[in-house]
C-alpha cells in the first residue's frame, strides 16, 4: 500500500492507504480528525467542507494522492486553537446548531468567504453558502451569523488560515 | 400517535448503580460516584472527586459549587438537553453558570418517562418537555430540599425559616448564609427524600430560569467540532463494517461471486443477512471497495414487487370510491346525512408522495461483542436508548445485563433514529468476527433501504348548509402505515358538528416509519387545502371563515388572530404575490402559520418570501430554542413540500441521494420568519414538530390565491406546479 504524506492543520502526517481513497477517510478514520462529517460522499451537502490551500473543498470527492502534494489542508480543528475564530463566535452568539453535524461544514465554507469578501451582500452568502445541505433548517441563522461576523470584522478579510 | 413505538425496557431491569428506594417514590444514591456516563461532550468532563455529593440520581454537587444535572433524553438539536436541566435547576434555585449536563445513565426505572405501568427512555413525538416536566421539578424540588435539610441540621435553625436564591442558602434572621458548594462540607443525605406538595414548588411568575434566554450547552461543542456523534467513535482493534443491499425492500440475496470478494485485500469477513450482505474489513475504504464490486442477485418474489407508487395512486383512488367502508376512527354526529340534506357540497382528494428524513448524519454505530459472544459493548446515537439493551440481548440470545450501552449525539433523528436496526446490524456483523465493528450506511443505503413517511391519498368530502356553516366533514385515508397515517387527521378544534373519519388500508411492502409529525403532514395539508377550497366556494376570506370554525377553541383562535396580526392579513400583498394561512395542532401545541408567495410561472417555481408563525405551547421553558424549533419545522417542512419524492417502480427505489432527493437549500429561505408565542401558563407542550404540519396548506392556500387554481399533490415540484396552471 502506497504511503502520502499530507500537511494538515500544520502538522505533517503520513498514511498508509489506496491512491483513490477520498480524504475525507484519511481525515476522519486515520488520523482521528472527527470534526470533518460525512454526509453523502458525492460532493452534495458540504458536511465534509475543508479548506486546502485556503479553499473550501469537499474532503469526501478529493482522492488522498492529489492532496499530497505539499497542499495546507486545514480542517475545523485547525481553523482555530479554542474555537474563538469570529465565525465561531457568531455561531454561538446566533445559537445556530441544532443536531450539529452539518455545522463544521457551514463554518468552514463560510470562512473562506471572508477571507476574500469582508462585507458580502444577502445574495453573496447565499450563493456561497448553497452546497451546504443542514436539515435541521438552520439556515436563518447561518445567514445571521455570517452577517454578524462580517459585521465584527468592520471590513478586514479573516485570513488566519 | 405512535403506533409503532419500540418496546422499552420494562421494570425488570437490572440496575448498573445502587439505589435506594425512598417513600416518595423517588430514589436517591449515596454510593455511587464516578459511574454516570459522560458521552457526547467530548472529553471536556470533569473528573468525579470523594468530595462531591450526589444530591439526588439527578444531580451532583462539588465543593466549588459546580452542579452536575443528568438529561434523559436523546439530544438530536431540539435542545431539550438545555431544557430539561432548566427545569430541575429552576425548582433546585441553581446558579445556571454553574450547572453542567451528562447524560443520564440508560436506567428507565431511574430516568425514564412514566408511561402508566412502566418507564421508559425515548426521544419521540415531541415528548421530552411535556413529559419530564413534572417530574424534573419535583427532582429539582426534593434536590433543593436536601440542601434545606442539611443548613437547617447544621445551623440548628427551622427548614422554614431558609431561603434560597440562586445557589446560596441564606438564613434572614441570623443574617447568615451559605453557598450550595460550601454545603458539601457538612452535608447530610437523607435516607429518604419527602415528595414535595406541588403548592410549594414555584409559581410561573417566580422562575428566574424558565422562560428566559439561556444559551444551549450543547452548542459551543457543535462549532468547534468536538461534539461526538456515534460515527465519530473509534475503539481499539475496531474493523469496519458496511452493508450491500438491494434496491428493493425486503428482496433477499444470492452473492454470486463470493471468492473475488474474500480474495480482495483486508477483508475479513462476509455476513449473510436476510436482506443484504454484511461486509467487514479492515479499513472503511477497503470495505466500500468491496461493496462496490460485489455482485447479488436479488429475489424478486417479494410483496414490493407489486408496488409502484405513481400508479399505486389508481388504486388509492378505485378504493376511496368503493360503498365499503374501511375502518372507522371518528363517527361524530351523521356525516352522510349531513352530505345529503346539504345546501351545498364539496369534494376534493389530496395525495401525498413518499418522504424520507435525510437525517444528515447516515445511520451508523458501533458494537464490540466478546469473545465468547456472551456481552456486548454499544456505541450508538438512538432516540430510544432504553431499549438497546433489550433488543441487542435479544438479537445475541444474551442477558440484557450484558450489554453496555454508550449514547451519543444524534446527527437528526426525525423519527428515524427510534429503530434500532442499524444497531443490530453492527452487533452482527461483531459477533460474525469478535472483533469491535463499526457500521457505516452511506448515503445510498440510508436513503434506498430508508424507512419512509407513506404516501397516501385523502378524500375530503363536506357539507354547507344554508346559511352558509360548515356542518359535516368526512375524510378517508387510503394508504398502507396504519397510525402513520392518521395522525392530525381529527378536527378537534374546529366546530364541525358531523365529522367522519376512516381508514382503507393497503399494503405495498415497502418500509415506513414516523417521520417528523408524522401523519400530520399529509393530513394538515389536506384539511386546511380544503377548508380554504370550503371558504372559497362560500366567497368568505380564509382567515374569518377559520375564525367561525374556531368559535369553540380560545387558545387556537389566539394563534390564528395573532398569526393574522403579524402577517398584516387585511392589507394586501405586493403586486405579484400572494398569502396563504394554515392551521394544525401536534404533540399538544396549538400553531398557525401563514406564507406570503411569489411564482415563477415559466419554471413553476414558488418563492417563499415570509413566514409568520404563532404557536401556544404552553410554559415555554426555553424561548430562543422554541423559535428555533420552529424556524427548523418551517424550513423542513418547505423542503418536503417543495421538493422531496421518494418514488417507487415495481419495488425499486427510484432515488439513491441529494442529487435526485433534493433537499431545501440556504438560497431557497425567505426573506424572514417571524415566530410569536403566546403567553402562557398552562403545562409545557411539545415544540419539535409543532411548525411543520401548517406548511404544506400554507403554500397551497398562497398558491391558489395568486393563481385561481389548487396544488392537491405533494410535493409541489415544477412538473406539478405548471401542469396545474395549465388545468
Ligand atoms: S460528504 Fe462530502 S459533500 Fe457530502
Ligand atoms: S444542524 Fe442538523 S443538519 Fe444542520
Amino acid at each position: 500500500m502506497p504511503t502520502f504524506s499530507l500537511k494538515i492543520n500544520g502538522q505533517n502526517q503520513t498514511v498508509d492507504t489506496e491512491p483513490q481513497t477520498p480524504l475525507l477517510w484519511v481525515i476522519r478514520e486515520h488520523l482521528g480528525l472527527m470534526g470533518t462529517k460525512f454526509g453523502c460522499g458525492i460532493s452534495q451537502c458540504g458536511a465534509c467542507t475543508v479548506h486546502v490551500d485556503g479553499h473550501a473543498m469537499k474532503a469526501c470527492s478529493l482522492p488522498v494522492s492529489a492532496m499530497a502534494n505539499g497542499q495546507e489542508i486545514i480542517t475545523i480543528e485547525g481553523l482555530s486553537e479554542d474555537g474563538s475564530h469570529p465565525l465561531q463566535k457568531a455561531w454561538i452568539k446566533a445559537q445556530v446548531p441544532q443536531c450539529g453535524y452539518c455545522q463544521s461544514g457551514q463554518i468552514m465554507q463560510a470562512a473562506t468567504l471572508l477571507n476574500t469578501n469582508p462585507n458580502p451582500t444577502r445574495e453573496e452568502i447565499l450563493d456561497h453558502m448553497r452546497g451546504n445541505l443542514c436539515r435541521c433548517g438552520t439556515y436563518m441563522r447561518i445567514l445571521v451569523a455570517i452577517q454578524e461576523a462580517a459585521k465584527a470584522s468592520q471590513g478586514q478579510t479573516l485570513n488566519n488560515d | 400517535m405512535m403506533n409503532a413505538t419500540p418496546s422499552d425496557r420494562k421494570s425488570s431491569t437490572l440496575s448498573r448503580r445502587q439505589f435506594l428506594a425512598t417513600a416518595g417514590g423517588i430514589t436517591i444514591t449515596i454510593t455511587a460516584y464516578g459511574l454516570a456516563p459522560s458521552m457526547g461532550l467530548s472529553q471536556k468532563e470533569g473528573k468525579r472527586k470523594a468530595e462531591d455529593k450526589q444530591l439526588t440520581v439527578w444531580v451532583r454537587l462539588e465543593p466549588n459549587g459546580q452542579l452536575t444535572i443528568y438529561n434523559p433524553a436523546a439530544e438530536m438539536g431540539q435542545g431539550s438537553m438545555t431544557a430539561l436541566p432548566v427545569i430541575l435547576a429552576e425548582e433546585l434555585d441553581a446558579d445556571w453558570s454553574k450547572v453542567r449536563i451528562e447524560n443520564a445513565p440508560i436506567e428507565p426505572d431511574v430516568y425514564g418517562l412514566d408511561r402508566g405501568d412502566h418507564k421508559i427512555m425515548l426521544t419521540v413525538g415531541s415528548w421530552s418537555v411535556k413529559g419530564y416536566f413534572n417530574s424534573l421539578r419535583q427532582a429539582g424540588a426534593q434536590a433543593r430540599y436536601v440542601l434545606l435539610n442539611s443548613v437547617a441540621n447544621h445551623w440548628q435553625v427551622p427548614l422554614s425559616e431558609l431561603k434560597t436564591d440562586a445557589g446560596l442558602v441564606t438564613h434572614q434572621k441570623s443574617g447568615r448564609q451559605v453557598s450550595y458548594g460550601e454545603i458539601t462540607s457538612f452535608i447530610k443525605i437523607p435516607a429518604s427524600i419527602p415528595e414535595i406538595p406541588e403548592e410549594q414548588l414555584k409559581r410561573p411568575d417566580q422562575f428566574r430560569l424558565i422562560g428566559s434566554v439561556l444559551p444551549r450547552y450543547d452548542i459551543p461543542a457543535k462549532v468547534d467540532g468536538s461534539a461526538l456523534f456515534a460515527m465519530d467513535v473509534q475503539v481499539p482493534g475496531m474493523l469496519y463494517g458496511v452493508i450491500e443491499r438491494g434496491t428493493i425492500h425486503g428482496s433477499q440475496p444470492t452473492l454470486q461471486n463470493e471468492q473475488a470478494i474474500r480474495s480482495l485485500e483486508g477483508i475479513v469477513e462476509l455476513v449473510m443477512l436476510e436482506y443484504g450482505v454484511g461486509i467487514v474489513a479492515t479499513s472503511l475504504e477497503k470495505a466500500l471497495n468491496a461493496k462496490k464490486r460485489i455482485k447479488i442477485q436479488w429475489s424478486e418474489d417479494v410483496k414490493a414487487v407489486g408496488h409502484s407508487s405513481q400508479e399505486a395512486f389508481a388504486l388509492y383512488e378505485k378504493m376511496a370510491n368503493e360503498d365499503q367502508s374501511g375502518e372507522i376512527l371518528t363517527e361524530k354526529g351523521n356525516v352522510s346525512e349531513s352530505l345529503k340534506t346539504a345546501a351545498k357540497t364539496y369534494s376534493a382528494d389530496y395525495k401525498n408522495d413518499y418522504v424520507y428524513h435525510a437525517q444528515m448524519e447516515p445511520l451508523n454505530a458501533i458494537a464490540s461483542v466478546a469473545a465468547d459472544g456472551m456481552s456486548a459493548e454499544i456505541w450508538a446515537g438512538t432516540q430510544a436508548p432504553g431499549s438497546v439493551a433489550d433488543t441487542i440481548a435479544e438479537a445475541l440470545q444474551i442477558d440484557p445485563s450484558r450489554v453496555t450501552f454508550h449514547q451519543h449525539f444524534l446527527g437528526g433523528g426525525l423519527g428515524r433514529r427510534s429503530n434500532h436496526d442499524y444497531i443490530i446490524e453492527a452487533a452482527r456483523l461483531s459477533k460474525a468476527v469478535s472483533k469491535p465493528v463499526k457500521v457505516l450506511w452511506t448515503r445510498e443505503d440510508d436513503l434506498r433501504y430508508g424507512m419512509y413517511r407513506p404516501m397516501s391519498l385523502q378524500r375530503l368530502q363536506a357539507s354547507v348548509d344554508a346559511s352558509g356553516s360548515l356542518t359535516g366533514l368526512s375524510h378517508c385515508v387510503v394508504g398502507d402505515g396504519g397510525g402513520l397515517l392518521t395522525s392530525g387527521a381529527n378536527n378537534e378544534f374546529y366546530a364541525i358538528p358531523h365529522q367522519h373519519l376512516e381508514v382503507r388500508a393497503v399494503e405495498n411492502g415497502i418500509r415506513l416509519k414516523h417521520w417528523r409529525a408524522v401523519g400530520h403532514g399529509p393530513n394538515k395539508f389536506a384539511i386546511e387545502s380544503f377548508i380554504d377550497e370550503i371558504a372559497t366556494g362560500q366567497g368568505i376570506d380564509p382567515y374569518a371563515f377559520r375564525r367561525t370554525l374556531m368559535k369553540e377553541s380560545p387558545r387556537a383562535l389566539q394563534t390564528l388572530e395573532k398569526a393574522a396580526e403579524m402577517a398584516q392579513w387585511n392589507t394586501p400583498p405586493k403586486e405579484g404575490r400572494a398569502r396563504g394561512i394554515a392551521f394544525g395542532e401536534r404533540s399538544g401545541s396549538l400553531c398557525t402559520g401563514i406564507c406570503e408567495i411569489s411564482l415563477d410561472r415559466e419554471k413553476g417555481k414558488i418563492r417563499v418570501h415570509h413566514f409568520w408563525s404563532a404557536v401556544d405551547a404552553g410554559i415555554v421553558v426555553q424561548p430562543d430554542n422554541v423559535v428555533a424549533q420552529m424556524e427548523g419545522g418551517i424550513l423542513m417542512g418547505m423542503s418536503s413540500v417543495l421538493s422531496e419524492s421518494i418514488t417507487i417502480n415495481q419495488g425499486k427505489v427510484q432515488q439513491s441521494n441529494f442529487h435526485d432527493y433534493p433537499l431545501l437549500r440556504i438560497t431557497d429561505i425567505p426573506e424572514r420568519i417571524d415566530i410569536a408565542m403566546i403567553p402562557s401558563e398552562e403545562p409545557p407542550q411539545g415544540i419539535g414538530e409543532a411548525s411543520l404540519p401548517v406548511v404544506a396548506g400554507a403554500i397551497a392556500n398562497a398558491f391558489a390565491a395568486l393563481t385561481g387554481k389548487r396544488l392537491r399533490h405533494l410535493p409541489f415540484t415544477p412538473d406539478r406546479v405548471l401542469e396545474a396552471l395549465k388545468g
